[in-house]
């Protein structure tokens, strides 16, 4: 089976996706990692405000299979929350890299970019 | 053997209606009563419709009730790592005693038998343990976990180490509630990773532990079914870190008699009675989780305690003289410690013996007669097979339509879609390949047959996803639904 990575973005190895825009960033996870877990029926998120920390876990997603934690690929101050995702985790399912967004931050350091993997490295990765 | 589970519904209003099963009892032969009530208008109703059905009638009722459901009376329950262990029905006999009906609040001097009961248990299971001091109070293993860990956090806090020892190190195969109690007391827990012999690897302990260590939680045999043979090794390192080693007891219904913590070099341990010593597991009704400690640390236990006095003519309750105080209500739940107790003395040393040798043959019998894969061994009183291609989800659901019911399934993590199995000591060989039939059945069919299962029980095949989206966690929102 082969899974979408879109090469606009930035991955972790734990398959958490970045993707930035204007010195804000979303996060999410990928099409391989929504895979895996199969029906998502629960996403615990930070608020808005809450300070994440590149490497360290911003969250919980659970599935019918597993819980899991989401780790933040960079460090920011969270601006926004995909409130969405409370009625509708299915939307993680269903489009990983769209509406199934987790937060949005404001990057402490654009920098941090450099030390994530190319979606050609981490579609390498999970080949 | 051909199954079929019962199916049993009935015809509303004339129009037979398949998705309705046995009606609820309030549904049935309803009559209307009035009430005459001296109580204010606003909180008495006019009249209630209540049930109106002979003895048979009702006995019908509950019958049908439980064809339609499957329990250890219909058939084997390998459920591994919840040790789903027969518990024989004299032991609810013992329980159902009007002597064993007493007030928690009576006098010492007028409850002598039950505290020689209580004495004689906490002998019973320090000596099974290997310890030297036991209470009897925690309510279910994980709140035995939770008391072991306050007593460790009240010994490092005597000798003045409590706040420099701030993590508890848990190996990544233990069962969920180890990470959650530490964590409850205010520990953080250092995840230990398995070696690739799904066994704990030595070096990452001695990495792990240092004078930041207040505990190194472990099952033996561990998840896996396997016997963590460097136990003495792993000792040494605990406690040259200065920390105290805890032994889960979910997996010591494979040791009985065999082996005891104590002499491994465990300081603190809780019982699962239900595991090992034939209680209803707590599900939601009142369990037992007792707790052993060696010398040093039964200053810190629960009060109270039950001790003999006058050269064990008379019993008292006592107050450990440091405790961490109550972690329930009295000595415990008391008919749950009956129960362990009956049963411990119904079988006694030789029985405890062969039941926990048998566990064992069977787990390693039935092993060597299923095609699934089994990566580790060898293996105790349970084995984690792997389903390979098939998802152990499905396999499971499939299994069910043998009449059996499947083991627990995708856990440990460690091994790919697993199959997690234990027979217990109870079951005999014909039970035991009538479980492998199943498990060869399944194991030969394909995707789709899987993933239709199960064709041949009441409740067909459940739509988890939408059970777990849709949470409905009370019979108000039915009533709101309709």
């Amino acid at each position: 089976m082969s899974f979408d990575v879109p090469d606009d973005r930035k991955y972790l190895e734990s398959h958490e996706w970045v993707a930035v825009t204007d010195g804000t960033a979303k996060l999410g996870i990928t099409d391989f990692a929504q895979d895996e877990l199969g029906d998502v029926v629960f996403v615990e998120l930070p608020g808005e405000g809450d300070d994440l920390t590149a490497g360290e876990e911003f969250g919980v997603v659970e599935s019918i299979k597993a819980v899991s934690d989401l780790y933040s690929p960079v460090s920011g101050t969270v601006v926004g929350v995909n409130d969405a995702l409370a009625d509708q985790p299915e939307l993680v399912n269903e489009d990983p890299f769209g509406d199934g967004w987790m937060v949005e931050l404001e990057l402490d350091d654009e920098g941090e970019l450099d030390d994530l993997l190319s979606a050609d490295e981490y579609g390498d990765q999970i080949a | 053997m051909n199954y079929d589970q019962a199916r049993w519904t009935h015809d509303a209003n004339g129009e037979s209606t398949a998705d309705q099963y046995e009606p609820l009892l309030s549904e049935k032969n309803t009559e209307e009563v009035a009430v005459d009530s001296p109580l204010p208008d606003d909180l008495t109703r006019d009249s209630l419709e209540l049930p109106d059905l002979s003895e048979p009638e009702l006995a019908r009722h509950y019958t049908r009730l439980s064809q339609m459901n499957y329990g250890i009376d219909s058939g084997p329950y390998p459920l591994g790592s919840c040790t789903m262990k027969y518990n024989p029905k004299f032991t609810e006999d013992v329980a159902a005693l009007a002597d064993a009906a007493v007030h928690p609040d009576r006098s010492d001097r007028s409850v002598q038998g039950t505290l020689a009961l209580l004495d004689g248990l906490q002998d019973y299971l320090a000596r099974i343990g290997g310890m030297d001091a036991v209470s009897l109070q925690p309510p279910a293993g994980a709140a035995g976990e939770y008391t072991g860990i306050l007593v460790a956090k009240a010994f490092h806090e005597q000798n003045g180490e409590g706040e420099q020892r701030d993590e508890i190190i848990v190996p990544d195969s233990a069962h969920g509630t180890n990470f959650a109690s530490a964590a409850l007391a205010g520990y953080d827990v250092v995840e230990l990773p398995s070696g690739d012999d799904g066994r704990v690897d030595l070096e990452a302990l001695e990495a792990a532990a240092s004078d930041r260590t207040a505990l190194f939680m472990l099952t033996n045999p561990n998840t896996l079914g396997l016997f963590e043979r460097d136990i003495g090794e792993i000792a040494g390192i605990v406690h040259d870190a200065g920390g105290l080693l805890y032994y889960d007891g979910a997996n010591l219904n494979a040791l009985l008699g065999q082996a005891r913590p104590g002499d491994m070099g465990f300081d603190i341990m809780h019982y699962n009675v239900h595991k090992t010593f034939a209680t209803p597991h707590g599900g939601g009704g009142p369990g037992a989780g007792p707790v052993g400690v060696t010398e040093r640390l039964a200053e810190f236990l629960p009060a109270p305690r039950v001790r003999e006095r006058d050269g064990g003519k008379e019993f008292e309750l006592f107050d450990p003289e440091n405790t961490v105080g109550k972690v329930h209500g009295f000595e415990g739940n008391w008919l749950v410690l009956v129960k362990t107790y009956a049963y411990i003395a119904r079988l006694g040393d030789e029985g405890l013996r062969d039941a926990s040798a048998k566990a064992v043959l069977n787990a390693n019998y039935l092993a060597s007669q299923i095609d699934y894969d089994i990566p580790f061994g060898p293996f105790h009183h349970e084995f984690v097979a792997s389903a390979g291609d098939q998802d152990a989800a499905d396999v499971a659901k499939r299994m069910l339509d043998y009449g059996v019911h499947p083991p627990t399934t995708k856990w440990p993590e460690i091994v790919p879609e697993a199959l997690m199995t234990e027979p217990t000591e109870i079951e005999g060989k014909e039970t035991l390949d009538q479980l492998a039939d199943a498990f060869n059945s399944v194991a030969s069919e394909d995707d789709e047959t899987l993933e239709s299962a199960p064709n041949r029980t009441t409740a067909r095949r459940i739509d988890q996803t939408s059970a777990a989206r849709n949470l409905r966690l009370s019979w108000h929102a039915l009533e709101e639904e309709e």
